[in-house]
């Protein structure tokens, strides 16, 4: 039997509302005794002195690129940069060559998983065959073969009646539709967010009315089919505001935010460095400001990393021809703490919330808790812990982060899944 | 690849410059200017110097403006164009760029259809590079040979109206006028109808006011520049084609609300019937082909400035 104790550190549990010192014991990865004091016996102990203990951290939004992308980054490499960056599990987007759009990709992923991840991988699987936005995805062989949400991320169905039918389809079988919310038509072309940024520096605009009117056209068809709908990577005050407005009707709503839109503007772009450019773009103030606000009041339930990798080539060009995507995993926590800990914006609590039992809500996933009997995913972070975000030391294949340099306090201390510790922070630095 | 000092004399936009600057380049393409009656002055001043012109954009005028240039000024030129070389092989600019720079050239003088390339390229590259134009961003030494051909009517940019008028949006040349316009103290005004017409054009600098309305922007004003239609830089027609004209191509009944010494401009190449009608370009007010002499005139400075010893 093999046993882990995590000792002396701070228990934030959101689920249970518990914010104490509290050892806890995980058994054959399954958590055995949540207690004030525990004795180790014959368990492998780690100390957490100093440091928060949390349910496993979750990311509901990453691109692993495997199947076909390889040379970016594989279920590996991604999950491995996942555990670094102190998330337990995280859930793949369908956007693979090819496409995980039926049961024998999903099964594919599931299995590369079960064999090469260090971290929980839950596939995300296509609304639509190909992605093409025509032909539904066999949406329920997925599920039966292990998906746990759906959606076209990247891209976005753009036909309403499809959108329409698959959210019908999905509810069905109890499934979230997540969308990237994008009109293609008002997009097209554009590199950056649309604004004063824009016209100084050439770049073709995303207006934020591109992401806007597909908001309202999801609302309006949650509302009118019944179906959960997932805003992902929300991005822009107007589309943070019709959420809000939406849930106080009750319509079956919820939203993500990325790192890089709570912590960055398009006025961090220079010398037109494509480790700046994502989907959506970085917005103006304004934007940013109301993606605060939306985590401090609860109109967005999680964060997400929207990782992303290409490989150096890729990102090696002439600005508009670079791919859209920034990786994201392992500054994640250190970017929340930084950006809206740190400065009082919100409550350690409501930090573990949206890493924890908010993503896991969002996709009706049984995660996100510590509770006796459950699996015994932990994340132990610190939020003191200094450190530099060196982006040639990354876990990922791919090195094209925003934040390379960066200076953090607090961050991912260890990644424990299933009882077993898979990532600890480099030997040396205390908490 | 590590940028050194070298590259700090890159010439990569008007924004990034300070009115000295452009006032040491302003006095020294005067000075190259032919006078009436004189022949060409060939000068040595970057004898031994080696020059490579990247053209990555089809260009006429501003490719041969640049080796026209370098010749006078005695340097060695060699000239790419996209189509033919590496560029269109699938290689990288990068790779493309490293090829050039380990021939060890003194500058690169380059055009392309990517805004921002020359300003991602001086990241990596420690040859200096001067920008023949990217994309929607800047063509500073267009900016700067407009300014010189202003101040042969005008005695200062300070308190002068400009009217713009076109595809604002699309235009790396308004874009260089407006802050070289701006830092001099002159009010600008951009006019063309809002698909073109961004309203952030305001905040682009001081001293900007934006109009749809072609006759307002022309009256009382010093300058008017006309802009190319640039059809291949929008992914759809922004406006319908056939009407453009009627409401904003320039004709001699506009140049009647424009102060009487008013002249008018135009980056080239010009498409009579679209942007202005060919009474105005051939009138005594025009001074296109002054421009491009200009041109020649301001790109020896330039060259000086980048390439030169001093």
């Amino acid at each position: 039997m093999s046993r882990l104790l995590i000792k002396n550190g701070r228990l934030i549990e959101p689920s249970s509302g518990i914010d104490e010192n509290r050892d806890v014991l995980i058994e054959d990865g399954r958590v055995a005794v949540i207690e004030p004091f525990i004795e180790a016996g014959d368990a492998e102990v780690f100390d957490a002195g100093g440091c928060i203990v949390a349910p496993g951290f979750i990311d509901i939004h990453v691109h692993l690129r495997e199947p076909g992308i390889e040379h970016a980054e594989t279920i590996e490499t991604g999950a491995r940069a996942a555990a670094a960056g102190g998330f337990t599990s995280v859930c793949c987007m369908p956007n693979t060559i090819p496409v995980n759009d039926s049961a024998t990709v999903t099964s594919f992923i599931v299995e590369r998983a079960r064999r090469s991840a260090v971290v929980n991988v839950f596939p995300i699987g296509a609304i639509t065959k190909g992605s093409e936005g025509e032909q539904l995805a066999e949406i329920g062989a997925m599920q039966e073969a292990g998906i746990v949400a759906i959606s076209d991320d990247g891209r976005p169905v753009m036909n309403s009646r499809v959108m329409r039918r698959a959210m019908e389809y999905a509810a069905s079988f109890g499934l979230t539709v997540i969308d990237h919310c994008e009109d293609l038509n008002l997009s097209m072309g554009g590199d950056i967010h649309e604004g004063i940024h824009s016209v100084r520096l050439g770049l073709r605009g995303i207006p934020g009315c591109s992401e806007d009117v597909m908001v309202a056209r999801d609302i309006i068809l949650s509302e009118a089919t019944g179906a959960a709908i997932h805003i992902a990577h929300i991005s822009t005050r107007n589309s943070i505001e019709m959420v809000r407005h939406a849930r106080r009707l009750g319509i079956r709503v919820t939203s993500e935010v990325s790192p890089h839109h709570f912590a960055l503007t398009d006025t961090d772009i220079h010398g037109y460095d494509s480790n700046f450019k994502m989907k959506p773009p970085l917005r103006a103030h304004i934007d940013k400001d109301a993606a605060l606000q939306g985590i401090i009041d609860g109109v967005i339930d999680a964060i997400a990393t929207d990782h992303a990798p290409h490989t150096g080539n890729m990102k090696m060009q002439e600005f508009e021809r670079c791919p859209f995507g920034v990786t994201g995993l392992e500054t994640a926590v250190g970017l929340t703490l930084k950006e809206l800990v740190h400065p009082g914006k919100i409550e350690l609590k409501r930090m573990v919330e949206l890493f924890t039992i908010g993503p896991a809500r969002v996709i009706g996933l049984d995660r996100g808790k510590l509770s006796v009997g459950g699996p015994g995913d932990v994340t132990v972070f610190s939020t003191s812990r200094e450190w530099v975000f060196d982006v040639n030391q990354t876990e990922s294949k791919s090195k094209n982060s925003p934040f390379h340099g960066h200076s953090f306090r607090g961050g991912p201390v260890a990644t424990i899944v299933a009882g077993k510790t898979v990532w600890q922070a480099p030997a040396g630095v205390s908490a | 690849m590590s940028s050194t000092s070298n590259a700090g004399k890159s010439l990569l936009g008007i924004e990034v410059l300070d009115r000295s600057e452009i006032e040491w380049i302003l006095d020294r393409g005067r000075r190259h200017k032919r006078k009436p009656g004189e022949g060409v002055k060939k000068l040595d001043t970057l004898r031994g110097k080696s020059i490579v012109n990247l053209f990555f954009e089809p260009s006429t005028r501003t490719k041969a403006s640049f080796e026209l240039a370098a010749k006078r000024l005695g340097a060695d030129t060699i000239s790419i164009s996209g189509e033919g070389s590496s560029l269109s092989k699938g290689e990288s600019l990068v790779d493309t760029l490293n090829t050039l720079a380990a021939m060890l050239p003194d500058t690169i003088v380059m055009r392309h259809s990517a805004s921002g390339a020359p300003q991602f390229l001086s990241r990596y590259l420690s040859t200096p590079i001067i920008n023949a134009g990217d994309g929607q961003h800047e063509h500073p030494t267009q900016a700067l040979l407009d300014a010189l051909t202003i101040l042969e009517h005008r005695n200062s940019l300070e308190g002068l109206r400009v009217a713009i008028i076109g595809d604002i949006s699309h235009s790396r040349v308004a874009r260089s006028n407006v802050h070289l316009l701006s830092k001099f103290g002159a009010e600008i005004v951009l006019c063309g109808p809002a698909t073109m017409l961004p309203p952030a054009l305001k905040q682009l600098a001081p001293g900007i006011s934006l109009t749809h309305n072609m006759v307002e922007a022309v009256t009382d004003a010093d300058v008017i520049m006309m802009l190319r239609v640039q059809l291949e830089r929008q992914n759809v027609l922004n406006f319908p084609k056939n009407e453009y004209f009627q409401f904003y191509g320039l004709q001699l009944a506009h140049l009647d609300r424009a102060r009487p010494d008013a002249i008018v401009m135009h980056p080239g190449p010009i498409n009579r019937g679209r942007e202005l009608s060919s009474e105005v370009a051939d009138s005594p007010r025009s001074m296109i082909l002054n421009q491009v002499e200009n041109g020649v005139a301001i790109r020896m400075a330039v060259l000086e400035r980048v390439c030169g010893d001093s």
